[in-house]
């Protein structure tokens, strides 16, 4: 047994070993740089290999794709499209009446922009919901937590594309639901094909997929919670629904922001797992915004790489004011951590 | 009332059976099923046959028809139970079908062949795995060096993730220099901007360095994850500033503050990171298939990929290898769960 | 502006000078919708055994990699040397012309003439490679359900009425869910467009409006959605153009009527095994014929290569009659090859008893397709129309859009593609 664990930290120690050398070795130079630069340098010194890398692969390309905004053609490179100015815009912003699609220009775009508000709307609710309620229940004292919290997370594991397809063989015509709810004596449903019902699948799939990070965000703000401030609520004789309410939820907002804001970002940019589930139908009643850019820009014969960057430009602007609106958030939660 | 009290607030610590125990333990079961069925489904579905897969009505196990060897036929017969005019039924052995008839033997007395309509004969079946859904792209499809690339991928990209992130979450979390705020805000603004949105102009990018058909062309566009550089930050603004100083005072340079101090206290944050980035560098999909078209570099995602055709796509394969792709994942969670729920709960997000 | 541009041409040139290749290397792009993969492979070998100089690597992808990847790469001026295309005629620019290269250019031209236009720019007289499957659209029945209901099977000049009809009161006596099915696809009811009339071209080459023909058909197929006939699933339950294929229905016994194409023998014969008996019908009549859709994948040398002599070596080899034929065979696809047709007598590699008729069928219908279906193929503008039809068509079966809504809207988002390509 001791030697076993001997040969254990022995094995630890000669694998570390060289990764401990290198750093000291890096040690010396940077001690130098240190000298010359000052601490001020050596925040760039800290920064560089992330921003390089982050400028070179997500700043550039971002920035190019504004320069396709402003093109048009079916060529993929720059250098072999022709300017257009905001045409791209313009033809997606032309709309008679934005609430009736079939007055639009680009009727689809507008499809995908009213089916991705409702989805945003609907999805992150019941996700914050089903989240919540899951970590209450996994705060409780029951056999086997650490069990049951791994039950909760494992969807989040699977690739988006394998959830989207276990769930499109469970909902088909003649799938396992439909076979389930016919051995229960019920009339079997075409899911997929029915507008309410490929909605409803498309939420709770989505949320099926995500529920386990958000549920184990929620359970680290509960566990927090002191445990006295309960105690003190009870010997007071505090009527339940009002603890809930006057100190769990007050003592969980930060965490519950930061839920919300998350799943706003994640649910405005839905795609695979949707894409693969319903691929946008019944008719578009499923179809998103990420899936309206795929297909126009990538996908499809119909292929206009230039409008479809500017329908990613419009919906990052979305994305910059719900970030904007998470570092606000953040800001706050600082601060309240701040003042503990 | 105090076991409301317990279910909506804390722990419950009363001894007696709650109605919210009851409902506790429905949440629990049902969520048992509805996360886990799928999943099950799916490992008993890699195991059928491509018949099998396009079944109607489905059936959670895979099933095979029944073969009997009856005397005086070469070719094991299929078993059917067949119903018979007097309405008693019996297992027979099917010798052939024309047409909506089918001629039946019984396997004890195999000289009197009996017509049957096809619609009064069920097959028998016993549950049989088609194992060759996992054997035949093991033969076909190199397996090895799809592995060996995925995991060289997988360890190089969360090993430069977790230096480079960790590195910038110090900066931007322990010193105050111009800009920071503005760093900050581009980092986290392009919060999981959706690659389909930037794959061409990210394609000319990474074809501009030479990193086309290499495995580093997947690596590094992926390294430098918002999200990673967003956790740290939260987590090592929660490292006591004092501690930096009194290092300090005791000459320590920055790099060893941030190599002796910063990351050991950031472990747990690390560790979430760490899962995080094996699990997305390992499903990742739409991007190595962009960049990688030469064989002998294809990740395991990429490999599995090439059974999607045109017309057809040849699923029992693609579950059966999607399978085998996933035990990695499910080792690493069921290793390392505690570490994920004790990591984002020291992280806190706060 | 044009900092940009000339950063990004220095770049490119970077990028083809990083890209090495060895005299002698050949790389072919290859996806599978079965068995093919395979056997081109063990051809490529015994190929490699007698030509040791040259070395082959067979890169299978997913087809989506030949849909969406391959063209960037192509403009990039790189890619593969070889590749399997469906999208021929539009990335037409980027193949090779072998016709200088190869053995024998008259054979070339005699056995493949008549697809050889589907893979060159309009007016070009190239050999850019050959059609390793020639596809047809047409009809299954599934013949035992058809027995089982005691209706006879329509016969050979049966109109799509009397399929319909048929195939509804088979699916009413044995109470299927729906009584046909068409893969969700703009090539596939394009034939029967055609049959009906239908002409995309217009008269300068550019694409037509919408015509009657398209407006016949396309108004009974919506019709016989609205009445429960035709599967709502295949069409409805997707946006855009993406493919989506009824087969599983077919096979499950689902539907008596599938109309689908010729690629799909192979594997129904695998799926279905002796379930019941199905039969190819090929093509049903409209008002102007009974004409089907050609179409299929070609092997394409590609402009880029370094090596173009031995990718026409390998060129020669493959479109060779008698790997052609071997190919074909335990493939089960049609030959594109003139002189493998006429010779006939392939011994299709498969024990089953309905594979032979269906593919003898198959060849039958290749016969009765009209002339403004055969002009699709190799017009440029062909994939723009189909991906117009499936999105607005399903958009109408779905109820979101009125025929008459649709057309408009088919007609602008073809407008649309012309003018972007200028």
């Amino acid at each position: 047994m001791s030697a076993v664990a001997t040969l254990k930290s022995w094995t630890g120690a000669v694998l570390a070993a060289p990764v401990f050398w290198l750093a000291l070795i890096v040690n010396v130079p940077l001690k130098a740089w240190q000298r010359a630069t000052g601490t001020g340098g050596m925040a760039a010194f800290f920064l560089a290999p992330n921003m390089a890398i982050f400028g070179i692969f997500v700043l550039v390309p971002l920035v190019i794709n504004f320069f396709y905004s402003a093109t048009s053609g079916t060529a993929y490179f720059l250098q072999d499209r022709s300017y257009v100015g905001l045409e791209q815009y313009q033809r997606l912003l032309d709309c008679s009446n934005y609430l009736d699609t079939a007055t639009c220009r680009e009727d689809l775009f507008w499809k995908a922009v009213h089916n991705t508000g409702l989805f945003v709307i609907v999805q992150v609710a019941l996700l914050t919901v089903v989240s919540m309620a899951t970590a209450l229940i996994l705060n409780r004292e029951i056999i086997g937590r650490s069990f049951w919290r791994a039950v909760f997370f494992f969807p989040v594991l699977l690739s988006p594309v394998v959830t989207g397809l276990i769930w499109r063989w469970i909902l088909q015509r003649q799938g396992l639901l439909n076979m389930i709810v016919h051995d229960f004596g019920g009339e079997p449903h075409n899911w997929l094909t029915d507008r309410f019902w490929a909605f409803t699948a498309a939420v709770s799939v989505s949320v099926w997929a995500h529920m386990g990070f958000y549920t184990l965000i929620l359970l680290a703000g509960l566990q927090a919670i002191p445990r006295d401030l309960y105690e003190a609520a009870e010997m007071d004789g505090t009527r339940p629904a009002r603890v809930f309410w006057r100190i769990t939820l007050p003592l969980l907002m930060p965490n519950l922001l930061v839920v919300i804001v998350l799943a706003l970002i994640r649910a405005v940019q839905i795609f695979d797992e949707v894409y693969v589930l319903t691929g946008g139908g019944p008719g578009t009643s499923t179809l998103y915004l990420t899936q309206y850019i795929y297909e126009i820009g990538f996908a499809s014969l119909l292929r206009n790489p230039g409008l479809a960057s500017a329908a990613s430009i419009l919906m990052g602007l979305v994305l910059v004011v719900l970030t904007l609106v998470q570092l606000q958030v953040g800001r706050r939660g600082e601060r309240k951590g701040a003042r503990q | 009332m105090s076991g409301v009290a317990a279910f909506l607030t804390r722990r419950r610590g009363g001894r007696s059976w709650h109605w919210t125990d009851t409902v506790t333990w429905l949440w629990l079961v049902g969520g048992l099923v509805i996360m886990f069925g799928p999943a099950v489904w799916l490992v008993g579905s890699s195991f059928k046959t491509p018949a099998q897969l396009a079944e109607f009505p489905p059936t959670i196990l895979p099933y095979v028809g029944q073969q009997m060897s009856v005397e005086g036929y070469d070719k094991p017969l299929t078993l059917y139970t067949v119903k018979l005019p007097d309405g008693s039924s019996k297992v027979m052995a099917e010798v052939r079908r024309i047409g909506i008839v089918a001629q039946m033997i019984d396997p004890k007395a195999p000289k009197d062949i009996i017509k049957v309509n096809i619609a009064d004969r069920q097959p028998v079946r016993e549950i049989g795995f088609a194992t060759e859904n996992y054997t035949e792209p093991f033969v076909h499809f190199d397996f090895l060096r799809y592995l060996r690339n995925s995991v060289f991928v997988t360890a190089m990209a969360t090993l430069i993730t977790l230096l480079t992130n960790s590195m910038a979450a110090f900066a931007l979390s322990k010193y105050k220099f111009r800009g920071r705020d503005f760093t900050m805000l581009l980092i986290v603004g392009t919060l999981m901007v959706p690659l389909s949105v930037i794959l061409v102009p990210l394609y000319s990018v990474v074809s501009a360095f030479g990193l086309l058909d290499s495995l580093w062309g997947v690596i590094l566009p992926t390294v430098a994850t918002p999200t990673g550089v967003f956790l740290l930050r939260q987590y090592m603004l929660t490292i006591p500033d004092e501690m930096l100083d009194a290092a300090r005072m005791d000459n320590a340079s920055e790099w060893q503050i941030y190599w002796r101090i910063v990351l050991p206290l950031a472990a747990p944050a690390l560790a979430v990171l760490a899962i995080f980035s094996v699990v997305w560098r390992w499903n990742d999909f739409l991007w190595p298939l962009v960049v990688l078209s030469r064989k002998e570099l294809y990740t395991l995602q990429v490999g599995l990929n090439t059974y999607a055709g045109e017309l057809n796509v040849q699923w029992h394969y693609i579950l059966a290898m999607t399978v085998v792709t996933m035990i990695p994942v499910v080792l690493v969670f069921v290793f390392l769960q505690r570490y994920i729920t004790s990591g984002i709960a020291g992280t806190g997000l706060k | 502006m044009k900092k940009t541009r000339t950063l990004l041409a220095a770049l490119s040139v970077s990028l083809l000078a990083s890209t090495s290749a060895f005299a002698g290397d050949v790389r072919i792009m290859w996806y599978s919708d079965g068995v093919e993969g395979d056997v081109i492979q063990d051809i490529l070998n015994r190929f490699m055994k007698d030509n040791p100089d040259i070395h082959i690597t067979l890169d299978n992808v997913a087809y989506k990699v030949i849909q969406e990847q391959l063209p960037i790469q192509l403009e990039a001026g790189q890619g593969p040397d070889i590749a399997r295309v469906t999208n021929i005629k539009e990335l037409a620019q980027h193949w090779l012309d072998l016709r200088p290269l190869v053995a024998d250019a008259k054979y070339w031209d005699d056995n493949f003439g008549d697809t050889l236009d589907w893979m060159r720019p309009d007016g070009s007289k190239a050999i850019t490679g050959f059609m390793t499957q020639l596809t047809l659209t047409g009809g299954f029945a599934n013949k035992t359900l058809f027995e089982q209901a005691g209706v006879a099977l329509p016969g050979d000049k049966a109109t799509w009425d009397d399929w319909i009809n048929a195939a509804a009161e088979v699916a009413k006596s044995q109470q299927l869910p729906a009584a046909f099915a068409i893969d969700r696809s703009g090539h596939r009811i394009s034939g029967a467009n055609v049959s009906f009339g239908a002409n995309y071209i217009g008269a300068d080459g550019k694409p037509a409006k919408v015509d009657d023909g398209t407006k016949a058909f396309v108004g009974k197929l919506v019709d016989w959605t609205a009445k429960g006939l035709m599967l709502k699933d295949t069409w409805v339950s997707a946006a855009g153009s993406t493919y989506r294929a009824a087969t599983d229905d077919f096979i499950n016994a689902q539907i008596p009527f599938y109309y689908s194409g010729s690629w799909q023998v192979a594997n129904l014969s695998t799926k279905i095994g002796d379930s019941f008996d199905w039969v190819a019908t090929g093509s049903p009549c409209g008002t102007a014929g009974c004409s089907g859709l050609k179409g299929g994948a070609a092997l394409v040398a590609i402009k880029y290569t370094k090596n173009p002599k031995d990718v026409a070596k390998v060129m020669d080899y493959l479109a060779s009659e008698a790997v052609v034929k071997e190919f074909s065979e335990r493939t089960l696809f049609l030959p594109a090859h003139k002189g493998v047709i006429a010779k006939g007598g392939l011994k299709w590699g498969s024990t089953d008893k309905n594979v032979g008729p269906a593919l003898d069928k198959f060849v039958q219908a290749a016969g009765e397709t009209l002339p403004a279906a055969d002009a699709l193929p190799p017009w440029k503008w062909a994939n723009a129309y189909f991906a117009a039809l499936v999105t607005r068509v399903s958009q109408v079966m779905a109820g979101e859009l009125t025929l008459d809504a649709a057309w408009v809207k088919i007609d602008q988002d073809i407008a649309d593609k012309v003018a972007e390509a200028k």
